[in-house]
């Protein structure tokens, strides 16, 4: 059994990392589901002058021609202009890469920010496109069919737990 | 029983022809997808990818306007090539089959027909014979239905009014020729609005109206009585031919949305209407631009309900 690291830990110690290079022009955006938890957390603690966004990739996939449209699509809402931003954009599990991408797709539909950089709280292997984070809370190695996903427990603590992959 | 030609064999949204018969479960996904679209068109780019490479036919067998134009803009937003067609005075009038006008924008590599048709039925006709990939959207068959508006009504209603399990909704006028309020039924009675109302003269209600699980009132202010949503529709002027009524000014006497027969309803209650209205007839001016009225919303929400509808179908 693989041991995981303390979610809560990583995301101290994320909010450290990202402290010294806060901004008045930081912003920050999360991504559904998991990265939304991690981004509401780290935005209070960095004290960041910019409202939170939260973006749902739903509609930016690359994969809707081959599985369609994801239920439930959650409302992207990004309440400042990127254009001019140093953007944080902040994700629970860096993996493919692919929904990074997407992400970076739907960002440019609402300006051109100055720049972005990706905060994950874990990454693995397993890129098939060309992106890297630049905070990582930690890596993990994940056995194979095993998805490594964050969760939020009814008390709001944040867990990292690993499931079997979903059949595609 | 026989099996729903709107869904396919995993039980997704295949085809759009009819609010009846679709489960709770689809609608509600719909209106959800609509409220995320509905963040899109409030952007400064109103563009997503989805339907980027992908032919929407809008086949127009009947006039219309709004209705195109929202497919039209809606298509457009997921980034898919539009091509409108007006058949009324293309291949139709040369004697060419439906399903021949149809064979032949296949062979065009359409993707979504969008259609409008005089006919009651015609979509579904259309939906039986269309490929595996393609995807047929009905904008209104004859009396029949009108899905998508009822699902952009359905949509207004739960933005301004949240919980559908607590209303009361009035739908008022002609009933019988209006494929609006059919499909608007449905959809309140699956979402689990206790209380719809119909209101109108006999002879703009359809026999049996009951069945459906309405109320009936002949009298419009009884009928108005706290009301949360009231629903105007429209007087179809070619109505007046056929006997059923004296004359407008009298419709609009007793069945008229005026401000005084409006002060019966709840007190925030919201006026809705299809368009496009007659000012004066069913509805009066200071009630269409009042306070209550979300009769523009309504072509606003339009836009993201039908992309809500064209990616859904596209995806399955």
């Amino acid at each position: 059994m693989t041991k995981l690291p303390d979610a809560e830990k990583l995301c101290e110690q994320l909010a450290a990392e990202l402290r010294p290079r806060i901004t008045p022009k930081t912003g920050m955006v999360g991504l559904y589901t998991g990265g939304a938890w991690l981004a509401e957390r780290l935005h209070p603690m960095l004290g960041l002058k910019l409202p939170l966004g939260l973006m749902d990739i739903a509609f930016y996939r690359d994969d809707y021609a081959a599985r369609g449209l994801h239920h439930d699509p959650k409302r992207t809402k990004i309440p400042f202009d990127v254009s001019g931003c140093e953007l944080l954009l902040v994700d629970d599990v860096l993996y493919s890469g692919r929904t990074v991408r997407a992400a970076m797709n739907e960002l440019f539909d609402y300006g051109r920010p100055a720049s972005i950089s990706l905060v994950v709280l874990a990454e693995r292997g397993g890129r098939q496109l060309p992106i890297c984070a630049q905070h990582v809370g930690a890596r993990v190695e994940v056995p194979a069919g095993q998805r490594l996903r964050l969760k939020r427990e009814d008390s709001g603590k944040l867990v990292l737990a690993l499931e079997a992959e979903r059949a595609e | 029983m026989q099996s729903n030609p709107q869904l396919n064999s995993k039980g997704e949204l295949q085809h759009l022809l009819s609010i009846e018969g679709l489960p709770r479960a689809i609608l509600v996904q719909i209106l959800d997808t609509a409220e995320s679209f509905v963040g899109v068109t409030e952007r400064e780019v109103k563009k997503v990818p989805l339907l980027r490479g992908k032919s929407v036919f809008n086949l127009f067998f009947e006039p219309s306007t709004r209705t195109r134009t929202t497919f039209e803009i809606a298509a457009k937003r997921l980034s898919a090539d539009v091509i409108n067609l007006n058949i009324t005075v293309s291949s139709a009038t040369k004697g060419e089959s439906l399903l021949d006008t149809v064979a032949n924008l296949s062979a065009m590599q359409a993707d979504i027909f969008v259609v409008r048709h005089e006919s009651s039925g015609a979509p579904f006709l259309i939906a039986r014979h269309v490929k595996a990939h393609e995807h047929v959207i009905n904008a209104g068959d004859g009396r029949h239905a009108h899905p998508t508006q009822g699902l952009l009504d359905l949509f207004t209603i739960r933005h301004y009014k949240k919980d559908f399990t607590k209303l009361t909704v009035a739908i008022v006028g002609d009933v019988l020729h209006s494929r609006v309020a059919r499909s608007l039924i449905h959809g309140l009675t699956t979402l689990g609005v206790p209380e719809v109302r119909v209101i109108g003269p006999q002879t703009l209600l359809p026999a049996g109206v009951e069945a459906l699980g309405v109320r009936v009132f002949h009298d419009m202010r009884a009928g108005l009585k706290d009301c949360d949503v009231v629903v105007m529709l429209r007087l179809q002027n070619e109505r007046m031919r056929g006997a059923l009524l004296p004359s407008a000014q009298e419709y609009s006497k007793h069945y008229g949305l005026s401000g005084d027969k409006l002060a019966l309803a709840r007190r925030d209650a919201i006026v809705m209407h299809p368009g496009p209205m007659n000012r004066g007839v069913e509805i009066d001016s200071t009630v269409a631009d009042g306070p209550h009225s979300v009769i523009l919303p309504q072509v606003t929400f339009g836009i993201a309900v039908r992309m809500a509808v064209m990616s859904i179908v596209a995806g399955n």
